[in-house]
């Protein structure tokens, strides 16, 4: 079973191409994997028939010799993401009991590829934090641990679910989405790889929204070359989604050559923190040193506008999601508060968001009713766009001295334990998106490669941000640290 | 940044989310914590600057104005908590 479920989309690919397995059996060992893996708390709705229906047909279409690269081959998919019959809730109590009728366009796209959904993955409430802990469907935990020691670990947010999946071998590949580093930082979690695309790059449409702006859907898989074969089939342009970009979408797995002689790297001397642990630097000095040895060209540059990213995020992102989550009042689908006697439509607005939205949610909601209000509107939501345009300029000053890709650390710290920082102010655990929110701001790909571990054993994850639309050229910087860095290591299963 | 209970009503009657009285001054104090966080934007000069619109230079696309889509009523409604007679339903707000 577990050499099935640990096989990679290539792989898998070839393996049914060539008939040595079957969607069926593929499709048969995920299930029994997920059944078994309850206790990472990582798929929420289950979705055996139509896992077992799209298998079959996967290898009908196999046997027919029309098989695209994902065809027959399982997913998980993010509950963010609507699905036709399924139960979609975006981890949220105020959407229980919602099944959306339609199926969002990145899950049509797999579809049509011939992808087998397994079921829906727990994330953070409406993608909002980065432990996974906000979830009405409770915590997903780690399949990584600190050695012996039994505390559970947090894969990360918001695609905690996606990420301890992979990671544990429940399926082949997932989907995520991102807004401030929901894709990058659990993939760096739980030593797998995950790639943010360029803003517009994959259609929104049927995806639940947080922060318009800053969204976006991307690959988790197992390495660089399934994250370019999974994007072949997530990207392209969708009339559905004014923001998608009308461009061709090039061959990703294409472009994994290894070859990056002659690029160049930029290191940003603001994303050494003060008081980042020593093994976060160490790691990052050792992926400089990878990229120069397969013969990359690595330069100091400065995106002097770093520091303000988070502020400017936490400002941007609770705007959008106030105005986005406006339309959950309990009229048109998901959960309506009990109301007493006499309660009027107020009422009814205001218990039903009281009970449907989580603490975290409630808090970026209102953060944002703040930053929109009047009087308040140009002091920090105009004035957080302008910082935004600033920031986006760093990158652009930088890619335009020739810098091809920009290397970072995709996290300031491993795994943290479940609960760990329930203590903290809501702004610590913001400062874990420091080095990921950047990208969405910009626009930018990014990716996360699993590059070391930590003194414990747990896997640390790199960065590498790259050029507008320019993902193939990135994967395969991504495809070239991560030959070098030869990350190996599997979780031992405890669950 | 120090935000008073008020405010935190304020803003919790705007957003349209219920907060029960005792539950205010804890909601203030996040409120400021968050604020505070926020307010560093405060000190980048943005003289000049434009305010970002939209993070790809890209004009909005625009479409033909005519009727793509429809005619589903009952799926609409299918996910509505209360729902009569092909309309939606919620507690009387004319008296």
């Amino acid at each position: 079973m577990t050499e099935l479920t640990g096989m990679t989309i290539a792989s898998a690919r070839d393996a049914l191409r060539k008939g040595e397995v079957t969607s069926a059996e593929l499709t048969e060992a995920c299930l029994t994997a997920i059944d078994g893996a309850d206790a990472l708390g990582a798929v929420v709705h289950k979705t055996p028939e139509i896992a077992r229906e799209r298998a079959a047909a996967a290898d009908a279409r196999l046997k027919a010799g029309d098989a695209p690269d994902l065809c027959g081959i399982p997913l998980g998919i993010k509950d963010l993401f609507c699905t036709e019959g399924v139960p979609a809730q975006a981890a949220s109590r105020i959407l229980e009991g919602f099944t959306p009728p339609y199926e969002s366009t990145v899950t049509r796209q797999l579809r049509e590829a011939g992808a087998v959904m397994l079921g829906k993955l727990n994330m953070d409430e409406f993608a909002m934090g980065s432990s996974n802990e906000t979830s009405v469907y409770g915590d997903a935990v780690n399949p990584w641990r600190r050695g012996n020691d039994a505390a559970k670990l947090t894969p990360g947010g918001s695609s905690g679910g996606s990420a301890a999946a992979v990671a544990a071998d429940l399926c082949l590949g997932a989907t995520g989405t991102d807004t401030g580093g929901s894709i990058r930082q659990p993939a760096a979690f739980t030593g797998i790889t995950g790639l943010k695309p360029t803003y517009g790059r994959c259609s929104r449409w049927g995806i639940i929204a947080f922060a318009s702006s800053l969204d976006q859907a991307g690959p988790m898989a197992k390495d660089v070359r399934d994250c370019a074969i999974m994007l072949n089939a997530m990207a392209g342009h969708d009339p559905m989604d004014s923001t998608s970009a009308e461009l061709a979408v090039p061959d990703f797995e294409a472009a994994l050559t290894g070859d990056i002689k002659g690029k160049t790297i930029g290191i940003p001397r603001e994303y050494r923190m003060d008081g980042m642990p020593e093994e976060i630097e160490a790691l990052w000095a050792e992926g400089r040193k990878m990229l120069e040895d397969a013969g990359a060209k690595v330069v100091d540059i400065s995106l002097p506008h770093t520091k303000y990213a988070l502020p400017t995020y936490y400002v941007i992102a609770p705007a959008e999601a106030s105005s986005n989550l406006a339309r959950y009042d309990g009229v048109r689908y998901g959960r309506r508060a009990q109301l007493a006697q006499g309660d009027g439509v107020v009422e009814m607005y205001e218990k039903t968001r009281a009970e449907g939205f989580g603490a975290e949610v409630q808090r970026r909601v209102m953060v944002g009713t703040y930053v929109l209000s009047a009087g308040f509107y140009d002091a920090y939501y105009n004035r957080a766009r302008k910082v935004r345009t600033l920031i986006k300029k760093d990158f652009e000053d930088a890619f335009a001295d020739g810098v091809d890709a920009i290397l970072t650390p995709a996290t300031p710290s491993a795994a943290f334990g479940l609960g760990e920082m329930q203590s903290a102010d809501p702004v610590q655990m913001y400062l874990n998106d420091v080095f990921t929110v950047t990208v969405n701001l910009a626009g930018l790909p990014g990716i996360s490669v699993p590059a070391g571990q930590d003194r414990n054993g747990l896997p640390l994850g790199l960065q590498l941000i790259g050029r507008p639309w320019e993902e193939g050229d990135l994967l395969n910087t991504a495809y070239a640290l991560e030959r070098a860095a030869g990350f190996v290591s599997k979780p031992e299963k405890w669950w | 940044m120090s935000i008073d209970t008020a405010t935190a009503a304020r803003v919790a009657k705007l957003a349209r989310i219920r907060v029960d009285d005792d539950a205010l001054p804890a909601l203030a104090e996040e409120f400021g914590a968050i604020l505070g966080f926020i307010e560093q934007l405060q000190e980048v000069d943005v003289e000049g600057v434009e305010p970002m619109v939209s993070v790809t230079p890209m004009r909005l696309p625009r479409r033909a104005d005519e009727v793509t889509s429809g005619g589903m009523a009952d799926t609409i409604l299918s996910n509505a908590p209360d729902a009569r007679e092909g309309f939606f339903a919620v507690p009387k707000v004319v008296e």
